[in-house]
C-alpha cells in the first residue's frame, strides 16, 4: 500500500540577503512516518522547519503540508492548518507565569468552547501519556529538564494533531533521558498514529527512531531515503555523520 | 458549540437507541462530543432502565476529547446511579479508548485556607524575611564595597563606572533639564497670579529659588532617574539573573553585588548631584521667564534678589537629598532585580515593583528629610 504524502516540498530556495540558506530542496514526509531532517550545526535545519510551519515563506519552490500550498493560505485556513499540527520546540516554549497544567490546556481553551471538565479531562489524559501527571499543579520552573520536554510534548499533543514537529528535542538531555523521549515519540506514533518530523543532530536518536532521513548539507539536501539506506550510504558526509553514532545501541 | 473552523467535513453525531443499547455512529471528536454529551444527557434523563450499553462498531474515528466526553457522561451518570459499559469497537476505536482513558483518578489541589490573623501574621513574617531582612543586607553589602571599592579600583571592571555615569547622569540630561524649567515656570506661573493680588511680586523669586533648590530640583530628578534608570537597573539585573549570568557570576567567584551594583551606585552617586544642580537651574530659569513675562520682574532684579534670599544651607540639602535619593534608586532597583523568580513575565513584574517602590521611597525619604531639615 502506498503511504500517503503529508509533506512535500518542490524545489524550496531562501535567500537572507545575498546569502542563499537554502538550495533547491526538494523532499517528502509521508503518513505515520518519523521523518528526520538531519545535518551539522548551521547546515540550514531550523530555517527549513520555519518554513514547514509557515514562519518562512521561500522565494523560490512550493511548500505542501497536509496537502495545502502553506504560502497560498488566509489567515484562517493557516490557523486550522496550525490545529491539525502540533510543534515541540527545543526550550519547551511553555509559558512560565502558567502551571504546566494550564499550558496544555491553552490551545484547547483558545480553540474550542469545551467544557473544564473536558478539557481537564483531556490534559490529564495527555499528561499520562507523557507519564507526568505529577506535574499538573506545577510550574514550568519547577520542573527538571526532561519533565519539561514531556510537558512541552504533552502540549503539542494536546489537540491530537495529525503531523508533529519537533525541533531538536533531545537537546540538553541526558543519554538515558533521551533514550526515554525516543521510547515516547514511538508510544505516541504508534498510539496516536501520527506523523512526525523531527530535526535533529542526536545521532543515537536518529538510529532509535527514525524511518526516514532527509540530510541537509550547507542548504542543500544531500540524501532522502530509509534510515537503512542512509546507514549503507557512500555520501561521504551522511557516512561520516552516521559513523559516530555508531557505537550507541541500535534498535531498529 | 465549537469555535473550530475546519469541521465542515466532519459529519454531526449520530446515535441511537435500541432497548437499552445507545448506538454512537460515524464520529466523535473535539468538535461534536459536546453536542453529544449534550444530547446524551437529554436522553437519558427519560431513560428507565439501569444499565445502559455504548456500542461503538459504528463508530469510526475518535480522539481524545471523544474519549473524554465518553468517560465524564459515564461517571455523570454513574453518580446517579446507572451502569454504562462501552461495547463492540474497531481496534483503531478500542486503542484509542484504552489509551486516553484514564488510569488514575484526577487529584485536585489542597487548598488550605489560612484564617485572618494567619494571613496577616504570614504577610508581616514575610515582610520581614524576604524584604526588609534581605534588603537590609543588601545595603550593608553595598555601602561596605561602595567605600571599599573607591581605594580598591582593580575589583571593579575597567570603564564600568563611566559607563554607569553616562547611563544613569550623562544620558539624562536632556530630560531633566527640559521638566525642570518647564516645572519651574508652571510653578511659578500658578504662584504669580496670587502674589501679583498681593502685591508681592518680589518674592516669587524666593518661592521659585528656594523651592527648587531645596525640594522640587532634587524630587523632580529623582523621579525621572528612577522610571528612567531605576527600571533599567531591575530590568538588567533581572534579566541576568533569569538567564543565569548571576550565578556565573558567582562560579567564577565574582559577588554579583559587587560586580554589577557597585558601578551603578558609583556612577548615580557622581552624577545626581549634578542632575539636581541642572534641575534646579532649570527650574529657576523657568521662574525667571515668567517672572519677567507676567511680574515684569527682570532678569537682573531677580538674580540680585536671589543671592539675597538664597543660602548655601538650601544648596547642601538638595545635594544631600540627592546623594540619598540616588542610592534608594539604586538599592530598590537592585534589590527586585536581585529577586526575580520566573522568567520573562517575572522581569516585567520587578521592573515595576522596583519603579513604584523607589519612587514612593524617594517621597518618604524627602518627607523625612523635610522635617529633619525644616
Amino acid at each position: 500500500m502506498t503511504q500517503k504524502k503529508i509533506i512535500e516540498v518542490r524545489a524550496l530556495s531562501k535567500f537572507l540577503g545575498d546569502r542563499e540558506i537554502l538550495t533547491d530542496i526538494s523532499f517528502e514526509a509521508y503518513e505515520k512516518d518519523i521523518t528526520v531532517i538531519l545535518g551539522g550545526s548551521g547546515a540550514g535545519k531550523s530555517v527549513l522547519l520555519k518554513h514547514l510551519l509557515g514562519l518562512y515563506i521561500g522565494e523560490v519552490g512550493t511548500v505542501h503540508i497536509l496537502g495545502k500550498d502553506i504560502a497560498e493560505m488566509e489567515e484562517e485556513d493557516l490557523k486550522d492548518l496550525y490545529i491539525q499540527m502540533g510543534v515541540f520546540f527545543q526550550n519547551g516554549g511553555l509559558l512560565n507565569s502558567l502551571t504546566v497544567g494550564e499550558n496544555i490546556a491553552l490551545p484547547l481553551e483558545q480553540h474550542t468552547d469545551l467544557n473544564d471538565d473536558l478539557i481537564k479531562r483531556v490534559v490529564w489524559s495527555k499528561l499520562q501519556l507523557v507519564n507526568l501527571t505529577d506535574a499538573y499543579y506545577l510550574y514550568p520552573s519547577q520542573l527538571s529538564g526532561g519533565m519539561l520536554k514531556r510537558a512541552a510534548l504533552a502540549r503539542a499533543i494536546v489537540m491530537d494533531p495529525r503531523l508533529l514537529f519537533c525541533d531538536e528535542p533531545g537537546a540538553g538531555l541526558d543519554p538515558v533521558s533521551l533514550a526515554a523521549l525516543d521510547e515516547l515519540i514511538l508510544n505516541l506514533r504508534e498510539q496516536m498514529g501520527m506523523s512526525i518530523v523531527i530535526i535533529t543532530h542526536e545521532v543515537s536518536s536518529i538510529l532509535r527512531i527514525a524511518d526516514r532521513i532527509i540530510f541537509i548539507d550547507r542548504g542543500e539536501k544531500i540524501f532522502q531515503g530509509s534510515l537503512k539506506n542512509a546507514l549503507e550510504s557512500n555520501i561521504e558526509q551522511v557516512h561520516q555523520f552516521l559513523e559516530m553514532g555508531r557505537s550507541f545501541p541500535v534498535n531498529k | 458549540m465549537i469555535k473550530l473552523e475546519h469541521n465542515k467535513d466532519i459529519p454531526p453525531v449520530h446515535f441511537e437507541f435500541t432497548g437499552n443499547t445507545l448506538f454512537l455512529k460515524y464520529s466523535l471528536s473535539v468538535y461534536n462530543t459536546e453536542q453529544f454529551m449534550a444530547k446524551a444527557s437529554r436522553a437519558l434523563e427519560s431513560f428507565d432502565q439501569k444499565n445502559l450499553e455504548i456500542n461503538l462498531d459504528q463508530l469510526d474515528y475518535i480522539d481524545s476529547v471523544g474519549v473524554a466526553g465518553l468517560n465524564l457522561l459515564r461517571e455523570k451518570f454513574r453518580q446517579r446511579g446507572f451502569k454504562i459499559t462501552f461495547t463492540g469497537g474497531k481496534e483503531h476505536i478500542k486503542k484509542k479508548l484504552e489509551i486516553f482513558s484514564l488510569h488514575e483518578s484526577i487529584t485536585d489541589k489542597e487548598v488550605s485556607r489560612p484564617s485572618f490573623f494567619e494571613k496577616i501574621g504570614e504577610a508581616f513574617d514575610g515582610l520581614l524575611r524576604d524584604y526588609i531582612y534581605i534588603f537590609i543586607i543588601l545595603m550593608a553589602n553595598v555601602v561596605y564595597w561602595s567605600v571599599s571599592d573607591i581605594f580598591i579600583s582593580k575589583k571593579q571592571r575597567r570603564g564600568e563606572f563611566y559607563n554607569q555615569a553616562v547611563l544613569i547622569g550623562v544620558n539624562a540630561i536632556w530630560i531633566v533639564g527640559a521638566l525642570a524649567f518647564i516645572i519651574g515656570l508652571v510653578m511659578a506661573l500658578q504662584s504669580s497670579v496670587q502674589l501679583r493680588n498681593f502685591g508681592a511680586n518680589i518674592y516669587i523669586v524666593d518661592l521659585t529659588v528656594i523651592a527648587m533648590m531645596s525640594e522640587m530640583g532634587p524630587l523632580i530628578t529623582a523621579i525621572i532617574v528612577a522610571g528612567r534608570s531605576g527600571s533599567s537597573i531591575a530590568a538588567e539585573i533581572a534579566t541576568m539573573k533569569v538567564t543565569s549570568e548571576l550565578d556565573a557570576l558567582r562560579t567564577m567567584g565574582l559577588h554579583p553585588v559587587r560586580f554589577v551594583v557597585i558601578p551603578k551606585m558609583h556612577g548615580s552617586i557622581v552624577t545626581m548631584p549634578f542632575l539636581t544642580l541642572l534641575a534646579n537651574v532649570m527650574g529657576i530659569l523657568g521662574g525667571m521667564v515668567i517672572a519677567f513675562v507676567y511680574l515684569d520682574i527682570t532678569p537682573q532684579v531677580f538674580i540680585n534678589r536671589m543671592t539675597e534670599s538664597l543660602y548655601n544651607r538650601d544648596i547642601f540639602i538638595g545635594i544631600f537629598k540627592s546623594l540619598v535619593f540616588a542610592s534608594i534608586i539604586v538599592l530598590t532597583g537592585s534589590f527586585f532585580g536581585l529577586r526575580v523568580k520566573e522568567g520573562a513575565e517575572g522581569v516585567g513584574k520587578v521592573t515595576t515593583k522596583a519603579v513604584v517602590t523607589s519612587i514612593s521611597m524617594v517621597m518618604v525619604a524627602d518627607s523625612i528629610m523635610g522635617l529633619l531639615f525644616y
